[in-house]
């Protein structure tokens, strides 16, 4: 399976060439750029891991850019996110995000069901990577 | 009505100026503008609440008279002399109308301007405010017709407001999805589909790449599909598409019903069952839906509003509502969705109109902007911001145009533009997200997206089969007809 958060992912695997386009989008609009990785693709994870603090005096896509491949060099085989983030009065959030890394493989969730009474059923979305801990999990734990 | 057809309470071919206290009230009828319902040189307070009306004086009423009769009847007036009055302060609790300006290209009709003290209204209730602005006037036979064309709240009345249970921040948050709007679809047909059924085209639509699927207004609980069994079904579709995409996915579940313990009882059933979001429609009335916004903040359950009805008062443009007071109201009220009009599909929907729908919808500072029907600046207060729903007749090779006129804050929703998909539901729904990716990533690389719209989807649908057989489908549907509510300013076609 393929996970689908983030704004791009159901494109083609964006190329360096790409990201720095989306980068300086965010730039020209004075978003910060931030880098995050995990090895737990719940939808309801929110909090991935950060690549250092957000870049918020760094001006230059090419910067961004190289930070992004800094990052994919340490974690091959996790997911890896850049975001952009506005601080404006009223917003203060998120303002993109998008993937630019996946594991080689994606085993996806098993979706558990509880029956319960009056046909009711409790659902719990479970991914399949997440039974081994962290840091063994992907092509680390496959091989 | 309080006005008789009786010659002597016609009204006066001009304008007098108020009377002093001893001429006010003597007994008998007398033309509001002198009861100083008529004030030009009024200065107005920073907690006054503002309207704008449209009116259509009946022939030989002067606009200043027409204007402090619709002051008057939305305030304290009747129409004789009550010497009662004298016991108030009562030019304190009387409305002002202060500016009548001519409309453009109409010999018949003005813009009255009239301001109201925030004492006229209870804290936090669009029923009272509804039923002093919009009460009693709009059946005065004095005037031909009227139409309340825009407000402006005091920030001091708008905290008085919950505002959106959650707002677009945290919804955007909650669902953990920003930079592109959002997607979603209406089940079809709308009538007739079993539980199970139903529940098979919300799991294809979130699985294939929407965000939401929608219940239709008039879905509530019929001998064909009950409720409870919709809900149950809904629930496992959205549940599996989580689990296949990874992705948060939510299906409005409307909970309109007769009664409000009805709308709680299934309201608690939808949370009960985890669903990110319920539904209601406007029919259910003011109060009902600031319960709703209550109850839906309280319980961390998204609100969306169905505008179902408003149609009936919002697009004639000499008389009724404008669609822009609906959409502040509902602000006021809470709700976290409201549809607001595609521009390019199937409904009702100049672009700047619907472009002072959004802004008022969206927008934390409104500035005046006659253009798109923005008679008064509108200052939020930091109240969370109303998601714009976009909905009818749209669909994935309109993408360019919609990103264009309605932005990022918005949720786009492709009914029979999801479910008419040639090769099925799920691609009908990646057709529709493909083609967004596409279109928010050419804007970000600054290409001129509105031009180069078709070539770019052309170029995503060479790698996406189910894009590439809906533009074959529907590339070339539009639907052209003039707008009938546009603002007096500009009219400015729909690009198609």
């Amino acid at each position: 399976m393929r996970i689908t958060q983030g704004q791009f992912s159901y494109l083609p695997e964006l190329t360096d060439e790409e990201i720095s386009a989306q980068v300086q989008y965010a730039l020209d609009r004075e978003w910060p750029l931030s880098i995050e990785y995990t090895d737990d693709p719940h939808p309801r994870n929110t909090y991935w891991e950060m690549h250092d603090l957000p870049m918020f005096d760094l001006k230059d896509a090419a910067g961004v850019v190289k930070e992004i491949n800094e990052a994919r060099k340490q974690h091959p085989e996790h997911y890896i996110r850049v975001n952009a983030y506005d601080a404006t009065l009223s917003r203060q959030t998120v303002a993109m995000s998008y993937i630019v890394q996946r594991p080689s493989e994606e085993p996806g969730f098993r979706l558990e069901r509880t029956e319960d009474s009056n046909r009711q059923i409790r659902y719990t979305t479970h991914a399949y990577v997440t039974d081994v801990p962290t840091g063994q999990r992907y092509k680390q734990n496959q091989q | 009505m309080t006005v008789t057809d009786d010659p002597k309470t016609e009204a006066p071919k001009t304008v007098k100026k108020k009377r002093d206290d001893a001429e006010r009230f003597k007994s008998g009828v007398i033309p509001y503008a002198e009861m100083g319902y008529w004030e030009p040189d009024y200065e107005i307070k920073v907690t006054d609440v503002l309207c704008a009306f449209r009116i259509t004086p009946q022939p030989g009423v002067p606009p200043e008279e027409a204007g402090a009769a619709v002051a008057g009847e939305s305030s304290t007036a009747t129409w004789t002399v009550v010497w009662t009055d004298r016991l108030t302060t009562h030019t304190h609790y009387q409305a002002k109308c202060y500016k009548v300006d001519p409309v453009n290209g109409r010999d018949d009709q003005w813009i009255a301007y009239i301001a109201y003290d925030i004492d006229l209204f209870e804290e936090g209730s669009i029923a009272n405010l509804t039923s002093s602005i919009i009460g009693n006037v709009f059946g005065f036979k004095a005037l031909k017709a009227l139409r309340l064309e825009d407000m402006r709240i005091p920030v001091a009345y708008t905290k008085t407001f919950q505002g959106p249970a959650h707002g677009i921040v945290v919804e955007r948050e909650y669902l953990g999805k920003f930079g592109r709007p959002l997607l979603g679809a209406t089940t079809k047909p709308k009538l007739g589909l079993s539980a199970r059924n139903y529940g098979r085209v919300v799991y294809e639509a979130c699985r294939g790449g929407l965000d939401f699927t929608k219940d239709d207004e008039n879905i509530n609980s019929q001998p064909f599909m009950r409720w409870r069994d919709r809900f149950l079904y809904s629930m496992e579709g959205v549940n599996r598409a989580q689990a296949e995409t990874g992705e948060v996915k939510g299906h409005y579940l409307n909970v309109t019903a007769a009664t409000m313990e009805e709308m709680y009882e299934r309201a608690e059933f939808a949370k009960a069952l985890g669903s990110v979001i319920i539904m209601i429609d406007l029919t259910v009335g003011y109060t009902a839906i600031q319960s709703m916004a209550k109850w839906a903040r309280a319980n961390g359950v998204l609100l969306h509003l169905h505008r179902a009805g408003h149609g009936t008062y919002t697009r004639q443009k000499d008389h009724g509502v404008s669609f822009r007071v609906i959409a502040k109201w509902m602000r006021l009220a809470g709700v976290d969705h409201i549809h607001a009009g595609t521009v390019v599909g199937k409904l009702e929907g100049d672009p700047m109109a619907t472009a002072g729908f959004y802004d008022t919808l969206r927008k934390d500072q409104v500035e005046v902007d006659l253009s798109k029907g923005l008679f008064f600046e509108q200052d939020w207060g930091r109240m969370g911001a109303c998601m714009p729903v976009a909905s009818g007749g749209i669909h994935a090779g309109q993408m360019h145009q919609l990103l264009h006129y309605l932005g990022e804050d918005v949720i786009l929703q492709f009914g029979g533009g999801t479910i008419g998909h040639p090769m099925g539901i799920a691609a009908g729904a990646e057709a529709n997200r493909v083609a967004l990716e596409a279109m928010v990533k050419a804007r970000n690389e600054g290409r001129d997206y509105m031009k180069e719209g078709r070539d770019i989807l052309k170029l995503a649908a060479k790698s996406n089969a189910a894009l590439d057989a809906a533009l074959d489908l529907w590339g070339d549907i539009t639907f052209d007809y003039t707008s009938t509510d546009v603002p007096d300013v500009v009219a400015t076609p729909t690009q198609s």
